[in-house]
Protein backbone atom coordinates (compact mmCIF):
# COMPACT_ATOMS: atom_id res chain seq x y z
CA UNK A 1 0.00 0.00 0.00
CA UNK A 2 0.96 3.48 -0.40
CA UNK A 3 -0.22 6.08 1.92
CA UNK A 4 -1.17 9.17 -0.18
CA UNK A 5 -3.96 10.69 2.47
CA UNK A 6 -1.67 12.48 4.59
CA UNK A 7 -4.61 15.42 4.94
CA UNK A 8 -7.17 12.86 6.77
CA UNK A 9 -4.34 12.01 9.39
CA UNK A 10 -0.61 10.64 9.30
CA UNK A 11 1.17 7.78 11.01
CA UNK A 12 2.85 8.25 14.75
CA UNK A 13 6.44 9.14 13.78
CA UNK A 14 8.49 6.50 15.34
CA UNK A 15 10.22 9.15 17.97
CA UNK A 16 7.29 10.06 18.72
CA UNK A 17 5.55 6.65 19.57
CA UNK A 18 9.09 6.13 21.86
CA UNK A 19 8.80 9.41 23.58
CA UNK A 20 5.10 8.59 24.88
CA UNK A 21 5.74 5.18 25.98
CA UNK A 22 6.94 5.68 29.42
CA UNK A 23 3.83 7.89 29.90
CA UNK A 24 1.80 4.50 29.91
CA UNK A 25 4.15 3.00 32.11
CA UNK A 26 5.97 4.10 34.89
CA UNK A 27 5.26 8.10 34.24
CA UNK A 28 1.46 7.09 34.23
CA UNK A 29 0.58 9.69 37.11
CA UNK A 30 -2.56 12.19 36.63
CA UNK A 31 -0.63 15.71 36.01
CA UNK A 32 -3.13 16.98 38.04
CA UNK A 33 -1.98 15.55 40.98
CA UNK A 34 0.23 18.24 43.15
CA UNK A 35 1.25 15.80 46.05
CA UNK A 36 3.53 13.18 45.07
CA UNK A 37 5.78 12.54 42.33
CA UNK A 38 4.02 10.48 39.74
CA UNK A 39 1.68 13.77 39.45
CA UNK A 40 4.63 15.60 39.46
CA UNK A 41 6.54 13.48 36.80
CA UNK A 42 3.35 13.74 34.65
CA UNK A 43 3.20 17.71 35.18
CA UNK A 44 6.55 18.31 33.80
CA UNK A 45 6.07 16.13 30.93
CA UNK A 46 2.89 18.18 29.83
CA UNK A 47 4.76 21.28 30.65
CA UNK A 48 7.94 20.22 28.21
CA UNK A 49 5.42 19.72 25.71
CA UNK A 50 3.19 22.96 25.83
CA UNK A 51 6.74 24.79 25.33
CA UNK A 52 7.42 22.16 22.06
CA UNK A 53 4.05 23.54 21.20
CA UNK A 54 4.10 26.82 21.65
CA UNK A 55 7.65 27.18 20.00
CA UNK A 56 6.26 25.73 16.42
CA UNK A 57 4.06 28.49 16.57
CA UNK A 58 5.60 31.19 17.97
CA UNK A 59 3.47 31.48 21.31
CA UNK A 60 4.17 31.83 25.14
CA UNK A 61 3.34 28.36 26.59
CA UNK A 62 0.63 29.62 28.86
CA UNK A 63 -1.19 30.44 25.47
CA UNK A 64 -1.57 26.90 25.00
CA UNK A 65 -4.94 24.71 25.77
CA UNK A 66 -4.93 21.06 25.36
CA UNK A 67 -8.08 19.57 23.83
CA UNK A 68 -8.95 16.08 22.06
CA UNK A 69 -8.16 17.38 19.03
CA UNK A 70 -9.29 20.58 16.33
CA UNK A 71 -12.67 19.57 16.77
CA UNK A 72 -13.15 21.04 19.97
CA UNK A 73 -10.42 23.38 19.68
CA UNK A 74 -12.53 24.81 16.59
CA UNK A 75 -15.84 24.54 19.17
CA UNK A 76 -14.03 26.11 21.91
CA UNK A 77 -13.01 29.03 20.18
CA UNK A 78 -16.25 29.61 18.43
CA UNK A 79 -18.60 29.20 21.24
CA UNK A 80 -16.23 30.21 23.99
CA UNK A 81 -15.58 33.85 22.18
CA UNK A 82 -19.09 33.75 21.18
CA UNK A 83 -20.35 33.39 24.54
CA UNK A 84 -17.72 35.34 26.51
CA UNK A 85 -18.38 38.49 24.29
CA UNK A 86 -21.91 38.34 23.62
CA UNK A 87 -23.02 41.60 25.30
CA UNK A 88 -20.45 43.50 23.45
CA UNK A 89 -21.83 42.15 19.83
CA UNK A 90 -23.47 38.90 18.49
CA UNK A 91 -21.94 39.03 14.81
CA UNK A 92 -19.13 35.93 13.85
CA UNK A 93 -17.74 36.15 10.08
CA UNK A 94 -16.57 32.70 8.52
CA UNK A 95 -15.68 31.07 5.20
CA UNK A 96 -17.90 28.99 2.73
CA UNK A 97 -14.74 26.34 2.78
CA UNK A 98 -14.38 25.86 6.51
CA UNK A 99 -13.86 22.25 7.94
CA UNK A 100 -17.61 21.15 9.60
CA UNK A 101 -16.20 21.62 12.58
CA UNK A 102 -16.18 25.48 11.79
CA UNK A 103 -19.52 25.84 9.93
CA UNK A 104 -21.96 23.20 12.26
CA UNK A 105 -20.56 25.48 15.17
CA UNK A 106 -21.68 28.71 13.74
CA UNK A 107 -24.86 27.12 12.46
CA UNK A 108 -25.56 25.85 15.83
CA UNK A 109 -24.94 29.70 17.26
CA UNK A 110 -27.26 31.04 14.73
CA UNK A 111 -29.74 29.26 16.16
CA UNK A 112 -28.38 30.89 19.68
CA UNK A 113 -29.40 33.91 18.45
CA UNK A 114 -25.80 35.07 16.99
CA UNK A 115 -25.79 36.56 13.25
CA UNK A 116 -23.57 34.94 10.93
CA UNK A 117 -21.86 36.30 7.90
CA UNK A 118 -20.18 32.84 5.59
CA UNK A 119 -18.10 34.64 2.78
CA UNK A 120 -17.76 33.10 -0.44
CA UNK A 121 -14.12 32.02 -1.94
CA UNK A 122 -12.28 32.89 -5.27
CA UNK A 123 -11.90 30.49 -7.95
CA UNK A 124 -9.06 29.25 -6.02
CA UNK A 125 -10.72 28.32 -2.77
CA UNK A 126 -9.45 31.97 -0.98
CA UNK A 127 -11.15 34.20 0.68
CA UNK A 128 -10.87 37.77 -0.57
CA UNK A 129 -9.51 40.26 2.25
CA UNK A 130 -12.02 42.95 0.75
CA UNK A 131 -14.77 40.79 1.53
CA UNK A 132 -13.51 40.42 4.69
CA UNK A 133 -13.32 44.06 5.48
CA UNK A 134 -16.93 44.81 3.82
CA UNK A 135 -18.46 41.86 6.20
CA UNK A 136 -17.27 43.79 9.32
CA UNK A 137 -20.08 45.55 11.31
CA UNK A 138 -20.41 47.29 14.52
CA UNK A 139 -21.25 44.14 16.19
CA UNK A 140 -18.43 41.77 14.55
CA UNK A 141 -16.85 39.66 17.71
CA UNK A 142 -15.35 37.82 15.93
CA UNK A 143 -13.70 36.50 12.59
CA UNK A 144 -12.65 32.78 11.68
CA UNK A 145 -10.40 31.94 8.57
CA UNK A 146 -8.81 28.86 8.19
CA UNK A 147 -5.03 29.00 7.69
CA UNK A 148 -5.05 26.07 4.50
CA UNK A 149 -7.90 24.07 3.11
CA UNK A 150 -7.76 20.77 3.73
CA UNK A 151 -9.58 19.16 0.27
CA UNK A 152 -7.53 21.75 -2.17
CA UNK A 153 -4.56 23.15 0.03
CA UNK A 154 -4.94 26.00 -0.90
CA UNK A 155 -3.71 29.30 1.93
CA UNK A 156 -5.16 32.22 2.60
CA UNK A 157 -3.87 35.61 3.35
CA UNK A 158 -3.98 35.02 6.78
CA UNK A 159 -1.60 38.03 8.37
CA UNK A 160 -3.27 40.38 5.98
CA UNK A 161 -6.77 39.70 7.64
CA UNK A 162 -4.44 39.56 11.34
CA UNK A 163 -3.73 43.21 10.57
CA UNK A 164 -7.82 43.83 9.57
CA UNK A 165 -8.63 42.38 12.71
CA UNK A 166 -6.25 44.20 14.81
CA UNK A 167 -7.23 47.16 13.49
CA UNK A 168 -10.83 47.07 13.94
CA UNK A 169 -9.93 45.58 17.70
CA UNK A 170 -12.21 42.47 16.17
CA UNK A 171 -11.11 38.65 17.75
CA UNK A 172 -9.36 36.18 15.04
CA UNK A 173 -9.14 32.76 15.25
CA UNK A 174 -7.43 30.37 12.33
CA UNK A 175 -8.31 26.79 11.94
CA UNK A 176 -4.06 26.24 11.39
CA UNK A 177 -4.72 22.10 11.54
CA UNK A 178 -3.33 21.50 8.10
CA UNK A 179 -1.11 24.52 8.00
CA UNK A 180 1.02 23.61 10.86
CA UNK A 181 4.16 21.42 10.39
CA UNK A 182 3.80 22.09 6.43
CA UNK A 183 4.51 26.10 6.47
CA UNK A 184 5.77 28.19 8.89
CA UNK A 185 3.00 29.40 11.32
CA UNK A 186 3.61 32.62 13.84
CA UNK A 187 0.60 33.62 16.16
CA UNK A 188 2.53 37.10 15.75
CA UNK A 189 3.27 37.79 12.04
CA UNK A 190 -0.35 35.88 11.32
CA UNK A 191 -1.90 38.52 14.01
CA UNK A 192 -4.39 35.90 15.42
CA UNK A 193 -6.00 35.67 18.93
CA UNK A 194 -6.94 32.28 18.66
CA UNK A 195 -5.71 29.32 16.27
CA UNK A 196 -6.64 25.87 16.75
CA UNK A 197 -3.99 22.89 15.43
CA UNK A 198 -3.88 19.05 16.37
CA UNK A 199 -1.34 16.39 17.15
CA UNK A 200 -2.60 13.70 14.27
CA UNK A 201 -1.92 15.90 11.29
CA UNK A 202 2.28 16.33 12.54
CA UNK A 203 2.84 12.56 12.96
CA UNK A 204 1.48 12.47 16.65
CA UNK A 205 -1.13 10.52 18.10
CA UNK A 206 -4.70 10.97 17.49
CA UNK A 207 -6.89 12.03 20.08
CA UNK A 208 -5.23 15.56 21.01
CA UNK A 209 -5.12 19.12 20.02
CA UNK A 210 -4.61 22.61 21.33
CA UNK A 211 -6.04 25.48 20.85
CA UNK A 212 -4.11 29.04 20.97
CA UNK A 213 -5.23 32.01 23.48
CA UNK A 214 -3.87 34.97 22.88
CA UNK A 215 -2.84 35.94 26.74
CA UNK A 216 -1.39 39.53 25.70
CA UNK A 217 -2.84 42.05 23.50
CA UNK A 218 -5.80 42.07 23.81
CA UNK A 219 -5.99 38.97 26.69
CA UNK A 220 -8.65 36.65 25.33
CA UNK A 221 -11.55 35.40 27.13
CA UNK A 222 -13.37 31.94 26.45
CA UNK A 223 -16.47 30.74 28.39
CA UNK A 224 -15.80 26.85 28.88
CA UNK A 225 -17.80 24.27 27.07
CA UNK A 226 -16.33 21.37 29.53
CA UNK A 227 -16.90 22.16 32.82
CA UNK A 228 -15.30 20.01 35.55
CA UNK A 229 -11.89 20.85 37.67
CA UNK A 230 -10.51 23.78 36.18
CA UNK A 231 -8.00 22.49 34.29
CA UNK A 232 -6.30 24.51 31.75
CA UNK A 233 -6.87 27.69 33.34
CA UNK A 234 -10.42 27.01 33.86
CA UNK A 235 -11.01 26.69 30.20
CA UNK A 236 -10.70 22.89 29.34
CA UNK A 237 -12.13 20.74 32.21
CA UNK A 238 -10.84 17.03 32.62
CA UNK A 239 -8.19 14.98 33.44
CA UNK A 240 -5.27 15.39 30.84
CA UNK A 241 -4.14 13.41 28.09
CA UNK A 242 -0.65 12.88 29.29
CA UNK A 243 0.87 10.29 27.05
CA UNK A 244 -0.54 11.93 23.86
CA UNK A 245 0.53 15.46 24.53
CA UNK A 246 3.73 14.15 25.56
CA UNK A 247 3.48 12.57 21.84
CA UNK A 248 2.22 16.15 20.60
CA UNK A 249 5.09 18.16 22.11
CA UNK A 250 7.29 15.60 20.31
CA UNK A 251 5.76 15.94 16.91
CA UNK A 252 6.28 19.63 17.36
CA UNK A 253 9.36 19.32 18.04
CA UNK A 254 10.27 17.53 15.15
CA UNK A 255 8.02 19.04 12.93
CA UNK A 256 10.03 22.33 13.43
CA UNK A 257 13.15 20.47 13.33
CA UNK A 258 12.50 19.16 9.90
CA UNK A 259 9.88 21.46 8.28
CA UNK A 260 12.53 23.78 6.36
CA UNK A 261 13.68 20.90 4.48
CA UNK A 262 10.71 18.57 4.62
CA UNK A 263 8.57 20.93 2.91
CA UNK A 264 11.01 21.36 0.31
CA UNK A 265 11.25 17.89 -0.62
CA UNK A 266 7.70 16.86 -0.35
CA UNK A 267 6.77 19.83 -2.72
CA UNK A 268 9.41 18.21 -5.00
CA UNK A 269 7.65 14.75 -5.05
CA UNK A 270 3.95 17.07 -5.23
CA UNK A 271 5.63 18.86 -8.58
CA UNK A 272 6.49 15.55 -10.00
CA UNK A 273 3.24 13.64 -9.71
CA UNK A 274 1.62 16.51 -11.01
CA UNK A 275 3.87 16.80 -13.81
CA UNK A 276 4.27 12.90 -14.18
CA UNK A 277 0.11 12.61 -14.45
CA UNK A 278 0.00 16.21 -16.71
CA UNK A 279 2.76 14.88 -19.19
CA UNK A 280 0.76 11.45 -19.91
CA UNK A 281 -2.98 12.03 -19.35
CA UNK A 282 -5.62 14.91 -20.84
CA UNK A 283 -8.28 16.68 -19.72
CA UNK A 284 -7.07 16.59 -16.40
CA UNK A 285 -7.86 19.84 -13.91
CA UNK A 286 -5.80 21.38 -10.62
CA UNK A 287 -8.28 22.26 -8.28
CA UNK A 288 -7.53 25.16 -5.82
CA UNK A 289 -4.39 27.57 -6.25
CA UNK A 290 -1.01 26.88 -8.49
CA UNK A 291 1.18 28.60 -5.61
CA UNK A 292 -0.53 29.90 -2.44
CA UNK A 293 -1.19 25.70 -2.34
CA UNK A 294 0.38 23.84 0.87
CA UNK A 295 3.42 22.03 -0.49
CA UNK A 296 1.99 18.18 -0.14
CA UNK A 297 -1.63 19.02 -1.63
CA UNK A 298 -2.58 18.27 -5.43
CA UNK A 299 -6.32 17.82 -5.93
CA UNK A 300 -6.96 17.19 -9.41
CA UNK A 301 -10.60 16.15 -11.19
CA UNK A 302 -9.78 13.67 -14.09
CA UNK A 303 -12.66 14.42 -16.89
CA UNK A 304 -14.91 11.46 -17.97
CA UNK A 305 -13.90 9.54 -14.84
CA UNK A 306 -16.18 9.07 -11.48
CA UNK A 307 -13.73 9.58 -8.34
CA UNK A 308 -14.83 6.69 -6.55
CA UNK A 309 -14.61 3.88 -9.67
CA UNK A 310 -10.96 5.65 -9.70
CA UNK A 311 -10.04 5.23 -6.04
CA UNK A 312 -11.39 1.52 -6.56
CA UNK A 313 -8.94 1.04 -9.69
CA UNK A 314 -6.36 1.94 -8.13
CA UNK A 315 -6.57 -0.16 -4.52
CA UNK A 316 -2.98 -0.01 -3.66
CA UNK A 317 -3.11 3.98 -3.17
CA UNK A 318 -4.57 5.42 -0.63
CA UNK A 319 -5.98 8.67 -1.59
CA UNK A 320 -9.28 10.39 -1.38
CA UNK A 321 -12.20 11.99 -3.61
CA UNK A 322 -14.73 14.66 -3.69
CA UNK A 323 -17.28 12.44 -5.18
CA UNK A 324 -20.72 12.45 -3.91
CA UNK A 325 -20.30 8.56 -3.72
CA UNK A 326 -17.66 8.24 -0.94
CA UNK A 327 -20.04 10.75 1.02
CA UNK A 328 -22.53 9.52 3.05
CA UNK A 329 -24.66 12.53 1.82
CA UNK A 330 -24.46 11.53 -1.83
CA UNK A 331 -23.23 15.28 -2.12
CA UNK A 332 -19.88 16.20 -3.68
CA UNK A 333 -17.82 17.98 -2.01
CA UNK A 334 -18.76 21.47 -1.00
CA UNK A 335 -15.51 22.73 -0.97
CA UNK A 336 -14.97 21.73 -4.35
CA UNK A 337 -18.91 23.72 -5.15
CA UNK A 338 -17.48 26.26 -3.05
CA UNK A 339 -14.77 27.01 -5.57
CA UNK A 340 -17.13 26.81 -8.91
CA UNK A 341 -15.79 23.20 -9.92
CA UNK A 342 -18.68 21.97 -12.09
CA UNK A 343 -20.54 18.85 -10.24
CA UNK A 344 -19.39 16.61 -12.74
CA UNK A 345 -15.64 17.80 -12.65
CA UNK A 346 -16.58 17.70 -8.25
CA UNK A 347 -17.30 13.68 -8.96
CA UNK A 348 -13.76 13.27 -10.98
CA UNK A 349 -11.75 14.56 -8.13
CA UNK A 350 -8.70 13.34 -6.14
CA UNK A 351 -6.57 14.70 -3.37
CA UNK A 352 -3.14 12.83 -3.32
CA UNK A 353 -1.69 14.06 -0.10
CA UNK A 354 2.03 13.55 0.61
CA UNK A 355 3.60 13.27 3.97
CA UNK A 356 7.30 12.89 5.45
CA UNK A 357 7.61 9.18 4.69
CA UNK A 358 5.98 9.52 1.13
CA UNK A 359 9.19 8.43 -1.55
CA UNK A 360 10.05 9.16 -4.80
CA UNK A 361 9.50 5.50 -6.09
CA UNK A 362 5.96 5.60 -3.69
CA UNK A 363 4.96 8.89 -6.50
CA UNK A 364 6.23 7.12 -9.39
CA UNK A 365 3.67 4.10 -8.82
CA UNK A 366 1.35 6.37 -8.16
CA UNK A 367 1.78 8.37 -11.58
CA UNK A 368 1.46 5.28 -13.22
CA UNK A 369 -1.48 3.29 -11.39
CA UNK A 370 -3.63 6.43 -12.05
CA UNK A 371 -2.89 6.96 -15.34
CA UNK A 372 -3.27 3.20 -16.18
CA UNK A 373 -6.35 3.30 -14.21
CA UNK A 374 -7.55 6.61 -15.61
CA UNK A 375 -7.29 4.96 -19.05
CA UNK A 376 -8.80 2.28 -18.17
CA UNK A 377 -11.91 3.78 -17.18
CA UNK A 378 -12.09 6.73 -19.82
CA UNK A 379 -12.26 3.50 -22.16
CA UNK A 380 -14.97 2.47 -20.46
CA UNK A 381 -17.08 6.21 -20.48
CA UNK A 382 -19.42 6.59 -22.71
CA UNK A 383 -18.75 10.66 -21.65
CA UNK A 384 -15.24 10.11 -22.77
CA UNK A 385 -16.46 8.44 -26.10
CA UNK A 386 -18.80 11.47 -26.66
CA UNK A 387 -15.36 13.83 -26.02
CA UNK A 388 -13.35 12.08 -28.68
CA UNK A 389 -16.47 12.20 -31.16
CA UNK A 390 -16.75 15.87 -30.36
CA UNK A 391 -19.61 15.90 -29.12
CA UNK A 392 -19.97 19.21 -26.49
CA UNK A 393 -21.21 17.85 -23.17
CA UNK A 394 -22.82 20.93 -22.55
CA UNK A 395 -25.10 20.99 -25.22
CA UNK A 396 -26.69 17.40 -24.29
CA UNK A 397 -30.03 17.37 -22.59
CA UNK A 398 -29.52 15.45 -19.55
CA UNK A 399 -32.26 13.25 -17.84
CA UNK A 400 -31.07 14.43 -14.59
CA UNK A 401 -32.04 11.57 -11.44
CA UNK B 1 -17.48 1.60 0.34
CA UNK B 2 -16.03 -1.73 1.02
CA UNK B 3 -18.22 -3.96 -1.61
CA UNK B 4 -19.00 -7.10 -1.70
CA UNK B 5 -16.69 -9.68 -4.15
CA UNK B 6 -19.47 -9.60 -7.19
CA UNK B 7 -19.31 -6.06 -7.37
CA UNK B 8 -15.16 -6.21 -7.60
CA UNK B 9 -14.87 -8.95 -10.07
CA UNK B 10 -17.33 -7.12 -12.52
CA UNK B 11 -15.35 -4.32 -11.70
CA UNK B 12 -12.05 -5.45 -12.53
CA UNK B 13 -13.27 -7.73 -15.51
CA UNK B 14 -15.97 -5.70 -16.65
CA UNK B 15 -17.80 -7.61 -19.02
CA UNK B 16 -19.22 -6.52 -22.81
CA UNK B 17 -17.78 -2.92 -22.45
CA UNK B 18 -18.13 -1.09 -25.97
CA UNK B 19 -20.57 0.26 -28.32
CA UNK B 20 -22.32 -1.02 -30.91
CA UNK B 21 -23.31 0.97 -34.04
CA UNK B 22 -26.02 3.32 -32.67
CA UNK B 23 -27.73 3.81 -36.70
CA UNK B 24 -27.93 0.10 -37.20
CA UNK B 25 -31.50 -0.93 -37.53
CA UNK B 26 -31.33 -3.85 -34.95
CA UNK B 27 -29.66 -1.84 -32.41
CA UNK B 28 -31.50 -0.22 -29.66
CA UNK B 29 -29.17 2.36 -27.86
CA UNK B 30 -30.16 4.08 -23.95
CA UNK B 31 -28.03 6.83 -22.44
CA UNK B 32 -29.45 7.50 -18.79
CA UNK B 33 -28.40 9.72 -16.29
CA UNK B 34 -26.25 13.03 -15.88
CA UNK B 35 -22.59 13.74 -15.19
CA UNK B 36 -23.47 16.24 -12.79
CA UNK B 37 -25.61 13.48 -10.73
CA UNK B 38 -22.17 11.16 -10.89
CA UNK B 39 -23.07 8.60 -13.09
CA UNK B 40 -24.04 8.28 -16.94
CA UNK B 41 -24.90 4.75 -18.66
CA UNK B 42 -25.11 3.88 -22.35
CA UNK B 43 -26.47 0.69 -22.91
CA UNK B 44 -27.12 -0.95 -26.48
CA UNK B 45 -28.38 -4.24 -27.65
CA UNK B 46 -28.34 -6.03 -30.64
CA UNK B 47 -31.65 -7.52 -31.47
CA UNK B 48 -32.36 -10.36 -34.22
CA UNK B 49 -35.60 -9.71 -35.83
CA UNK B 50 -36.94 -12.79 -36.65
CA UNK B 51 -36.70 -14.42 -33.26
CA UNK B 52 -36.63 -11.28 -31.18
CA UNK B 53 -33.98 -12.57 -29.06
CA UNK B 54 -30.82 -9.96 -27.67
CA UNK B 55 -27.86 -11.76 -29.62
CA UNK B 56 -25.32 -8.88 -28.48
CA UNK B 57 -24.96 -6.34 -25.32
CA UNK B 58 -22.68 -3.60 -24.94
CA UNK B 59 -22.04 -1.00 -22.52
CA UNK B 60 -20.05 2.10 -21.46
CA UNK B 61 -20.74 3.73 -17.88
CA UNK B 62 -19.25 7.06 -16.20
CA UNK B 63 -20.17 6.06 -12.78
CA UNK B 64 -18.81 4.48 -8.96
CA UNK B 65 -17.96 0.52 -9.01
CA UNK B 66 -21.37 -0.44 -8.30
CA UNK B 67 -22.93 1.64 -11.19
CA UNK B 68 -20.26 0.25 -13.57
CA UNK B 69 -21.17 -3.73 -12.07
CA UNK B 70 -24.72 -2.76 -12.34
CA UNK B 71 -23.97 -2.34 -16.00
CA UNK B 72 -21.92 -4.74 -16.94
CA UNK B 73 -23.91 -7.34 -15.01
CA UNK B 74 -27.13 -5.75 -17.24
CA UNK B 75 -25.12 -6.74 -20.36
CA UNK B 76 -24.55 -10.23 -19.26
CA UNK B 77 -28.61 -10.62 -18.27
CA UNK B 78 -29.39 -9.49 -21.82
CA UNK B 79 -27.70 -11.53 -24.35
CA UNK B 80 -29.72 -14.51 -25.15
CA UNK B 81 -33.47 -13.33 -23.29
CA UNK B 82 -35.86 -12.33 -26.17
CA UNK B 83 -36.71 -8.58 -25.37
CA UNK B 84 -39.70 -9.45 -23.65
CA UNK B 85 -37.80 -11.09 -21.60
CA UNK B 86 -35.50 -8.09 -20.92
CA UNK B 87 -38.21 -5.67 -20.11
CA UNK B 88 -38.38 -8.02 -16.85
CA UNK B 89 -35.46 -7.61 -15.34
CA UNK B 90 -35.80 -5.97 -12.43
CA UNK B 91 -33.43 -3.71 -10.02
CA UNK B 92 -34.12 -5.95 -6.98
CA UNK B 93 -32.71 -8.38 -8.99
CA UNK B 94 -29.23 -6.38 -9.69
CA UNK B 95 -29.19 -5.49 -6.01
CA UNK B 96 -29.56 -8.90 -4.99
CA UNK B 97 -26.95 -10.41 -7.18
CA UNK B 98 -24.70 -7.60 -6.46
CA UNK B 99 -25.48 -7.11 -2.85
CA UNK B 100 -25.21 -3.68 -3.26
CA UNK B 101 -25.45 -1.81 -0.13
CA UNK B 102 -28.73 0.56 0.50
CA UNK B 103 -26.58 3.80 -1.00
CA UNK B 104 -26.02 2.42 -4.02
CA UNK B 105 -29.28 1.11 -4.89
CA UNK B 106 -29.86 4.14 -7.22
CA UNK B 107 -27.26 2.19 -9.75
CA UNK B 108 -29.08 -0.52 -10.41
CA UNK B 109 -31.87 1.96 -10.60
CA UNK B 110 -30.06 3.28 -13.47
CA UNK B 111 -29.02 -0.14 -15.09
CA UNK B 112 -33.13 -0.77 -14.98
CA UNK B 113 -33.76 2.41 -16.65
CA UNK B 114 -30.92 1.72 -19.55
CA UNK B 115 -31.93 -1.38 -20.45
CA UNK B 116 -35.97 0.05 -21.12
CA UNK B 117 -34.58 3.01 -22.94
CA UNK B 118 -32.28 0.51 -25.03
CA UNK B 119 -35.48 -1.64 -25.46
CA UNK B 120 -37.77 1.28 -26.37
CA UNK B 121 -35.19 2.94 -29.23
CA UNK B 122 -35.09 -0.73 -30.82
CA UNK B 123 -38.74 -0.98 -31.11
CA UNK B 124 -39.33 2.40 -31.94
CA UNK B 125 -36.65 1.69 -34.97
CA UNK B 126 -38.08 -1.13 -35.88
CA UNK B 127 -41.44 -0.04 -36.26
CA UNK B 128 -43.26 -2.58 -33.62
CA UNK B 129 -45.85 -0.68 -32.09
CA UNK B 130 -45.54 -0.96 -27.92
CA UNK B 131 -47.03 1.43 -25.86
CA UNK B 132 -43.81 2.99 -24.21
CA UNK B 133 -46.07 4.62 -20.96
CA UNK B 134 -45.30 1.34 -20.11
CA UNK B 135 -41.91 1.55 -19.75
CA UNK B 136 -41.24 4.42 -17.83
CA UNK B 137 -39.42 4.59 -14.74
CA UNK B 138 -41.62 5.02 -11.16
CA UNK B 139 -39.59 8.25 -10.75
CA UNK B 140 -40.36 8.21 -6.90
CA UNK B 141 -38.27 5.25 -6.55
CA UNK B 142 -35.47 7.24 -7.73
CA UNK B 143 -36.20 10.06 -5.54
CA UNK B 144 -36.45 7.77 -2.68
CA UNK B 145 -32.33 6.35 -2.53
CA UNK B 146 -31.57 10.38 -2.15
CA UNK B 147 -30.30 11.23 -5.63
Amino acid sequence: MIYLDNHSTTPVDPQVLEAMLPYFKETFGNAASRNHRYGWNAEAGVEKARAQIAELVGANPKEIIFTSGSTESNNLALRGVAEMYESKGNHIITTQVEHKAILDTVKYLETKGFEITILPVDEFGRVRVEDVKNAITEKTILISVMAANNEIGTINPIAEIGVLAKEKGIIFHTDAVQAVGRIPVNVENWKVDLLSLTAHKIYGPKGVGALYVRRKNPRVRLNPILFGGGHERGMRSGTLNVPGIVGFGKAAELAREFMPEESKRVQKLRDRLHQGILSKLSEVKLNGHPTERLPNNLNLSFAFVEGEALMMAIPDIAVSSGSACTSASLEPSYVLKGIGVGEELAHSSLRFGLGRFTTPEEIETAIEETVRAVNKLREMSPLFEMFQEGIDLKSVQWKTH
Amino acid sequence: MSYGNKVIDHFEKPRNVGSLDPKALDVGTGIVGAPECGDVMKLQIKVNSETNVIEDAKFKTFGCGSAIASSSLATEWLKGKTVNEALKIKNSAIVKELCLPPVKIHCSVLAEDAIRAAISDYQKKSGENIDVSELKIDVSELKKVGN
